[in-house]
């Protein structure tokens, strides 16, 4: 067998089962989002319909919260832990990752842990001011879940991307007179940007698609993925959840490819 | 004095987010061995959860690994092959394959899940089998094995390799056999462990393709926290951080073991 | 013992290269290489010696029209597992994941060679190549000198037909690269094998070649023994290649050239109103002013320790850079005298300026 039809038949075990069991389905899902009562016209109902925008809306929001706050948590965090030794560091460290492999649905018991009706908080300010505080089953809960599901993964992209800055900048910008305010405006921030946009663009595209964490403590939120699941399975609407899903994968697809473009490295969302 | 100030500052915040990912975790191991969590620890430490979830998920555990291993098994047998070729071509044709098999990072688990059942939902036997899940998971973990596979390939001129054992009068799958597969031992090490965490991990798209004979650890997972009592879904709960944990540390060490090369 | 010559007789014909994305990389190009031979192949990076390489290994096909012939018999399709040759990297290429013995034994279990042959055949090698004791180390233990020899020894264990070396020595740093040198050169004479060696370091090329071939621009410029292209070279690139040379351009009548500083006689030259010819600086004697053919007045002496570099202003219609033995006592501003040889003087074809 010559180089070149070996590379081929190397790459044939991969093209078959893509093919099989990802473009096809693929194929049939974007077909299938046309097969309503509406046509295509069913793929602008996630627009048009006020039940699905307001779901949009409020997923858009979700994550775009879920993204901003978890872009600050971790960066305060990760430039701390890559800048300073001190004992303990290291298990800090771990303790902070080690959330990283935990499914979605895992996710959701912790935040009812926390703060369900057995919870943590719920349970402390029953003590300090007599009232349960309960929250792991509204937006709220969602909210803190999608925070526990991101941190882990964004701080270690910090951490990585703070050690690879050159100090060189910095101590070149203190030489020149800066304060430690203008160093961390004009010099260290800006460094950042790429895994600013890159890990960002991870959280917001997971908080979009997640649905475990969603799925565990769902009763009442509206969320897209939980929307399609329930279109699929409760009111057996084929081709408008088809259709949301499509709407949803090319969200969160763009978003990535966007920030890939922009950062330059590889983006990937997370289960 | 003010830097005292920022780095207590800053070591307390980190300390509360440590905290926050922690203490429920914590909380979820304690809960597993406790006689009643409503009573607290006071009321006595039990394995008596854990047996009655071995008793009534066991299965479900089995399952998981079984797909795992067969996650792995395919993603080995078509990944590592397809990282090569994609190598070795290079070019735009490369590229596309590539961008193609990341998407599923990219695309929602729940989306890919309705993707397959509108496609082969009607493929009984199919359909009720694990293999079902099976597909869904090699589809979504692929693009790490592949990934992993290639980054070392990057860093280790697989090229001159190949071209040097070819002097040597090697055939190609010689060459892929004695010196590509080793030379990309640690990322097809590194794919590995990511591949089988996601696979015992994995709830998105699983929920969707299980039937009621084909339940993984998450969807006995999500079974319990819907209908068990607290004390039984943490001691599932602890379950899968002890089979979790260990990978993650792997994954770690070998990590670490790279950087310090 | 090296006229022997071992190996096979190379011959490539209209060996041209044009890579997917339209660059030329090497002009068709024919070339002949006897059994047993040494032929280098020197040239700055980009000159395509590194492409003709490739070809006669079988990495890279030639277009369409070219042929490689070992021993007379058409290669040119044959994939380089099939060519029986030995070929050294630039970078090595030595397996990570094997240690020393199965590197250099690898091509021999291709082969199915026994065990017990390929250790000792690997016992030979590592004794020839100065590694003795290194058998069993793993190669990121090794260092470059050590890796170029394993390379070596790798290469040459299969007992190649031809063997290919890709600037084998420029990963290693000067001292280094000086000592190997010579140790490659009784390596190749004891072997006699036909060999093909590409560098882009004149020193190497020297020392090394039977033959040299200088490429430039994806084409020959010269074949010739190192003696040859360095006395005689065809052009004025090749001349400045090899070697340090002064370029002077002035008119010639009757076999003189007539610079500022002097009348000197050369050997050839009908009369020319612009000739240009080579001077190579170790070829200019420094006398006593008014008794050489040129006078001139130093510029700069730089002292090199075996000998020191002048530059000599006046005597020609630029600076002459001369070599001259490091016992002579000259001063900045000096006028001196110097003297050549007529036969030191070297007609290059004259061409535009590039």
């Amino acid at each position: 067998m010559s180089q070149k039809s070996f590379v081929w038949f190397c790459l044939l075990p991969l093209a078959v089962v893509t093919t099989a069991f990802f473009l096809l389905p693929m194929a049939r899902l974007v077909v299938a989002g046309a097969e309503g009562p509406h046509g295509l016209a069913g793929y602008l109902a996630i627009l048009t319909e006020a039940r699905y925008r307001a779901t949009l809306i409020n997923t858009v929001l979700l994550a775009a919260a879920t993204t901003v706050v978890t872009l600050i948590v971790a960066t305060i965090a990760g430039m701390f832990l890559q800048r300073h030794r001190f004992p303990g560091r290291a298990v800090l460290i771990a303790m902070l990752t080690f959330p990283l492999a935990f499914p979605g649905v895992v996710v959701g018991f912790m935040i009812i842990l926390l703060a369900g009706r057995q919870g943590l908080i719920g349970d402390l300010s029953n003590r300090i001011f007599g009232e349960k505080f309960v929250f792991a089953y509204s937006i709220y809960g969602l909210f803190l879940g999608y925070l526990y599901f991101s941190i882990p993964r964004v701080i270690l992209t910090i951490m990585a991307a703070v050690q690879k800055l050159d100090v060189g900048l910095e101590e070149a910008a203190r030489s020149l007179g800066a304060s430690p305010w203008a160093v961390q405006r004009d010099v260290v921030l800006p460094a950042l940007a790429p895994a600013f946009v890159a890990s960002g663009a991870i959280a917001f595209a997971t908080a979009m698609g997640a649905f475990g964490t969603a799925f565990t403590l769902a009763t009442n939120i509206d969320v897209l993925p939980m929307l399609i699941y329930t279109e699929f399975t409760l009111a057996a609407n084929f081709a408008t959840s088809a259709a949301l899903s499509v709407g949803l994968g090319l969200i969160t697809w763009l978003i990535l490819a966007l920030a890939r473009s922009f950062s330059g490295s590889a983006v990937a969302a997370a289960g | 004095m003010r830097d005292r100030l920022i780095f207590t500052g800053q070591f307390i915040f980190t300390l509360l987010v440590a905290a926050f990912l922690v203490v429920p975790a914590g909380l979820s191991i304690s809960a597993g061995v406790t006689v009643n969590y409503f009573r607290g620890i006071q009321s006595g430490v039990t394995l008596q959860w854990v047996a009655q979830v071995w008793e009534l998920y066991a299965g479900t555990i089995l399952l998981s690994f079984v797909i795992a291993f067969a996650t792995l098994a395919v993603t080995l047998l078509a990944g590592v092959p397809a990282a090569y070729a994609l190598h070795a071509r290079g070019g735009r044709l490369a590229r596309i394959v590539e961008e193609i098999i990341t998407l599923p990072l990219a695309i929602p688990g729940l989306a890919i899940a309705l993707a397959l059942l509108l496609a082969y939902g009607s493929f009984g036997d199919f359909r009720r089998s694990w293999l079902f899940i099976l597909v869904g998971h090699v589809i979504f973990t692929m693009p790490f094995m592949v990934r992993s596979v290639m980054a070392v390939f990057a860093t280790v001129d697989i090229k001159t390799l190949d071209e040097g054992a070819a002097s040597l009068g090697a055939s190609p799958w010689r060459r892929f056999r004695d010196v590509i597969v080793p030379n990309a031992l640690p990322g097809i090490l590194a794919g590995a462990l990511m591949v089988v965490t996601l696979s015992l991990g994995e709830f998105n798209l699983t929920w969707m393709l299980h039937t009621p004979l084909t339940k993984t650890l998450p969807i006995g997972l999500a079974d319990s926290y819907a209908s068990m009592r607290l004390e039984v879904a943490s001691a599932y709960t602890l379950i899968f951080f002890v089979m979790i944990i260990p990978l993650l540390v792997a994954m770690q060490l070998l990590a670490d073991r790279d950087h310090k090369r | 013992m090296s006229t022997a010559g071992h190996g096979a007789a190379v011959r490539i014909e209209a060996c041209g290269k044009t890579f997917a994305d339209g660059t030329r990389a090497l002009d068709p190009a024919t070339l002949d290489i006897a059994r047993g031979e040494t032929l280098v192949l020197l040239g700055p990076s980009g000159c395509g010696k590194t492409t003709m390489l490739r070809i006669i290994a079988g990495l890279e096909l030639p277009d369409v029209g070219g042929k490689v012939l070992f021993d007379g018999k058409d290669m040119t399709s044959v994939p380089i597992e099939r060519r029986n040759v030995g070929m050294v990297f630039q970078s090595y290429a030595l397996f990570p994941n094997m240690t020393v013995a199965d590197n250099i034994a690898y091509g021999l279990k291709i082969r199915g060679v026994a065990r017990g042959e390929r250790a000792a055949r690997v016992a030979e090698l590592v004794a020839l190549t100065n590694i003795t004791g290194l058998e069993n180390r793993r190669i990121d233990q090794l260092s470059g000198g050590q890796r170029q020899r394993v390379a070596l020894a790798r290469a040459v264990a299969i007992r190649p037909g031809i063997l290919l070396l890709d600037e084998p020595l420029t990963a290693l740093d000067a001292a280094l690269r000086d000592r190997l040198r010579s140790e490659l050169n009784r390596l190749l004479r004891a072997l006699g094998i036909t060999t093909i060696y590409v560098t882009h370091d004149q020193a190497e090329a020297m020392e090394l070649g039977d033959r040299i071939v200088v490429m430039r621009k994806g084409a020959i410029a010269q074949i010739g023994t190192p003696r040859e292209v360095y006395f005689a070279p065809k052009d004025r690139f090749v001349a400045e290649f090899i070697g340090a040379a002064n370029i002077v351009e002035a008119p010639v009548e009757n076999g003189v050239l007539i610079l500022p500083g002097g009348r000197l006689p050369i050997e050839c030259g009908a009369t020319t109103a612009n000739a240009t010819v080579m001077i190579r600086p170790e070829t200019i004697r420094v006398t006593e002013a008014g008794e050489g053919i040129l006078s001139g007045i130093v510029d700069s002496v730089s002292f090199i320790g075996d000998r020191q570099r002048l530059v000599v202003s006046d005597a020609s219609s630029k600076p002459l850079n001369v070599d001259a033995p490091n016992t002579i006592q000259a001063r900045i501003g000096d006028r001196i005298g110097l003297s050549i040889a007529p036969d030191a003087v070297r007609l290059l074809p004259s061409e535009p300026r590039d």
